[in-house]
């Protein structure tokens, strides 16, 4: 009974971990699709904690607003700001053909900050007030633990996954969208708006990343500092995209294998019969790394085509000279 | 011929700078025929068809589909107007299958669904018989099987104006016969085909017409059946020009680099080299002929060290010691060390003469940096080489820290061919050195070669333009599909002649009765 519910204790703590991995894995996909690499996702997910958690405490504020409408503006939110910062990065990156490896990394750095300035602005008790909207209303009891939770947004990046793979798949704009990052000049020649679909990916795809950050607050941690390691996740959101091969409905699994690598920092330790020096478990945090090095050196090692990053990744495209 | 008339271009001119690609060409191309484009390279051939399919805008003139006037601004255009043009360079997603390219971009009349797109595929390579497999990704296809996804994409947008360039230069003859059914059936079918080539057996065993272009200008159209190789040869090449290069009588030439039986096959298994056998002699300037493509850049690099080859000798024989030296299968390091001074200019000057970005001492010291022993750059020479080639070449630029790229084309080719100068070889290759230049900065280059063939210097000139071959090269080489078709006197030769061997049917003679057992179905 005890080992039972401290496995279903790992799981439950590694599952919803896994979710804010998925949330800016997602996010990231779609963007790589579209053959833009946007190192910014760690800020934007950051902002898109910010976002949310800022439009949360205007609704907890104005009071008596039914728990699904709060949901729902707290997400929207989130995905909005995200999407500004995509939409930045976008213009740097699409229109000026700025370096997205730079551009990327000055967007964390930017995210990040500006996330910190608006957290220490906001009143941490006034937005936590949600946190029964998001963390609770599917909780489910296991007898002699303590109360583990489960909450919409653990489905909702679920939905999310499922669907873009869908759409990349099965759809004609998946496709489209595919060849823009694929090869560019071919889709240009085809007559697809390159632009267009560069923008609307990166846009969506940071929308989606934002919603990582925003989980991650009020639904995984609920914590007042918990908006201080999102950027950590943000990181490992980026390695999880090589890890799945770009592919979101095996992120879907891959991040819960990531939040459980995560984790098992704190549970191996607690394994009765292994006795681990307090110095050697900050070493299990490289998991999650170590694990993503083994599957790239296996993917290009078998070097199958499919497996590979989109052609047009991290290059800008520019239209031939007429 | 009561055919109706698809296509029509009146007065037609296009210009890249000063330089004049087409000029008031007028071209009628016919419902259900199949005419060919004929020309050499940089002819505007393909300009002019760039033109009707969308990436060119012309300066003048009118285009009429259907007698009705047309703006064709994009390839899209083009396709609203039933054109299609089938590139040289494929434009396809590799990890994409064959029916997913050709449904690319296409707006769907009612929903998306692949199995209806993949019927209407299916219906088209049954009507002309092609041989595809829809479901096949492109980067486990060979060159014809791409070739075949680029028509068929052309054909899924209903286009009734096919433009192919080049179509058979990266075909087997196998495979080209195929191609070639293929087109018939669609000629057949009622469609307009237009070729662009510079074979004239394909042209007279495929087209029903073909319209000859010499220097952007439109010369003629002729009934194919009433055309012969040697008088398309003569519209094609023109009357020589004279240009008054200075060439001297070659000074006690010797055997320099011997190249015997060399051969070398393409990763697709096509060969580039086939059989090359030829000498190269001090004091001489020897021109290679031929139309773009035929193994120019393959023979080059193979003396340079630079391409793997399947078989055949290659000696250099050393004038100072008399020692002969294999080359083959050496890397240009151990080529330099073995005190070989072979110096080679080639056709990509920023790709792979110089480095764009840095400046001009610096390319400099790319070709001397080994000379230095301490652990800090010797910056004075290379400095000065710059400086005086700058001043004797009279090279455009700011200064010595100028990026090479930022230089005109022109003064980039100074600047490579002076430092492969400057280092005293007694092998010199030149690839297409005066490409892009203008009159005069054309016989500074003429002049520094004649220069070096005073100085002993064996000189392998690859050009194009035959006016400046048979005035320049004591004897001129030419190759056709990798095959030696000739090697002849540059001082008692013809234009025609040279031309005539430039487009030899380089097929061997038993594929003749393949051919027409194809025409005959």
């Amino acid at each position: 009974m005890n080992v039972l519910s401290s496995i279903f204790g790992y799981l439950m703590s590694a599952i919803p971990l896994g979710m804010t991995f998925l949330y800016g894995c997602t996010g990231e996909i779609i963007t790589e699709k579209v053959g833009h690499l946007n190192l910014g996702i760690p800020g934007i997910m950051c902002m898109g904690a910010a976002g949310g958690c800022a439009v949360l405490q205007v609704c907890m504020t104005t009071g008596n607003l039914p728990a699904v409408l709060i949901v729902i503006l707290g997400i929207l939110g989130s995905f909005l700001v995200a999407g500004l910062m995509g939409l930045l990065y976008s213009f740097l990156t699409v229109s000026l053909k700025a370096n997205q490896n730079v551009t990327g990394l000055t967007m964390t750095i930017f995210g990040v900050g500006l996330m910190k300035f608006i957290f220490s602005n906001l009143e941490g008790h006034m937005y936590l007030k949600a946190l029964t909207y998001f963390r609770y209303p599917f909780s489910v009891h296991m007898p002699g633990s303590d109360l583990r939770y489960c909450g919409p947004m653990v489905f909702l990046a679920i939905i999310i996954a499922l669907v873009a793979s869908y759409v990349l798949t099965h759809t004609k704009v998946g496709l489209h969208l595919r060849s823009v990052g694929e090869n560019p000049a071919t889709a240009d020649a085809v007559g697809i708006n390159v632009t267009a679909y560069k923008y609307g990916a990166t846009i969506i795809g940071s929308g989606i990343a934002g919603l990582g950050g925003l989980f991650y607050v009020m639904d995984y941690a609920g914590s007042q500092e918990a908006y201080l390691s999102i950027e950590t996740y943000g990181w490992l959101a980026i390695a999880l995209v090589i890890f799945t091969l770009w592919r979101p409905h095996l992120s879907i699994f891959g991040s819960m294998v990531f939040g459980a690598l995560f984790v098992a920092g704190s549970y191996i330790p607690s394994i009765p019969g292994l006795h681990l020096s307090m110095t050697a478990t900050p070493l299990l945090k490289m998991l999650p790394y170590v694990v993503t090095i083994i599957v790239l050196a296996i993917t290009s090692v078998r070097n199958k085509r499919e497996n590979q990053p989109p052609a047009g990744l991290g290059v800008n495209y520019y239209r031939e000279d007429r | 011929m009561n055919k109706s008339v698809a296509l029509e271009m009146k007065n037609v001119s296009k210009r890249f700078g000063s330089v004049l690609a087409n000029k008031n060409v007028d071209l009628t191309v016919y419902r259900g025929e199949i005419l060919a484009i004929l020309g050499e390279n940089g002819c505007g051939k393909t300009t002019l068809m760039n033109m009707i399919s969308g990436i060119y805008f012309p300066d003048e003139g009118h285009i009429f589909v259907d007698g009705e006037e047309v703006v064709i601004k994009s390839p899209k255009d083009a396709f609203a107007h039933k054109i299609g043009m089938i590139h040289q360079h494929f434009k396809l997603v590799d990890v994409f299958t064959a029916t997913e390219n050709i449904i690319l971009g296409v707006k769907d009349e009612k929903h998306y669904s692949r199995v209806e797109a993949e019927a209407r595929v299916k219906a088209i390579t049954e009507r002309y018989g092609f041989h595809m497999d829809p479901h096949k990704k492109i980067y486990e296809m060979s060159v014809s099987e791409k070739q075949t996804v680029e028509i068929i994409k052309v054909l899924y947008r209903n286009a009734d104006i096919l433009i192919l360039d080049e179509p058979t230069a990266v075909l087997t003859p196998q495979e080209t016969e195929k191609l070639f059914a293929v087109l018939r059936r669609m000629r057949d079918d009622g469609k307009s085909v237009i070729i662009i080539t510079h074979k004239l057996h394909e042209v007279l065993s495929l087209t029903d017409r073909v319209a000859v272009l010499r220097r952007g200008e439109h010369i003629a159209t002729v009934n194919t059946k009433e055309a012969d190789e040697n008088s398309l040869t003569e519209m094609m090449v023109g009357k020589k020009i004279t240009l008054n290069i200075e060439r001297s009588e070659p000074k006690d030439p010797v055997d320099r680099l011997v190249v015997s039986n060399i051969h070398c096959t393409s990763a697709e298994g096509l060969p580039l080299l086939d059989n090359i056998s030829f000498t190269a002699k001090s004091g001489e300037i020897l021109g290679i002929a031929g139309i773009a493509g035929s193994g120019q850049r393959e023979l080059l690099e193979s003396i340079a060290g630079l391409q793997h080859l399947d078989g055949g000798q290659i000696t250099y024989a050393n004038p100072k010691t008399g020692e002969v030296i294999n080359l083959r299968d050496k890397t240009p390091l151990q080529i330099r060390d073995l005190g070989v001074r072979l110096s080679f200019v080639p056709e990509d000057r920023l790709g792979m003469g110089l480095v764009g970005n840095m400046d001009i001492t610096d390319n400099m010291m790319l070709r001397s940096y080994r000379r230095g022993h301490s652990m800090f750059l010797d910056r004075k020479r290379p400095k000065d080489l710059a400086e005086h080639i700058i001043k004797s070449l009279e090279v455009v630029t700011p200064g010595v820290t100028t990026p090479v790229r930022r230089l005109s084309g022109g003064n980039v080719q100074k600047v490579l061919v002076g430092r492969e100068i400057a280092s005293a070889p007694t092998v010199l290759m030149v690839a297409y050195p005066v490409r892009g230049l203008d009159i005069n900065s054309s016989y500074a280059i003429y002049n520094l070669l004649n220069a070096q063939k005073e100085a002993g210097t064996a000189i392998i000139f690859v050009g194009e333009d035959l006016d400046v071959l048979l005035e320049l090269c004591d004897r001129i080489m030419v190759i056709n599909s990798g095959r030696i078709t000739g090697i002849v006197d540059g001082r008692n030769t013809t234009k025609e002649e040279v031309g005539l061997l430039m487009t030899k049917t380089a097929v061997p003679a038993d594929n003749t009765e393949e051919k027409e057992d194809v025409s005959r179905e």
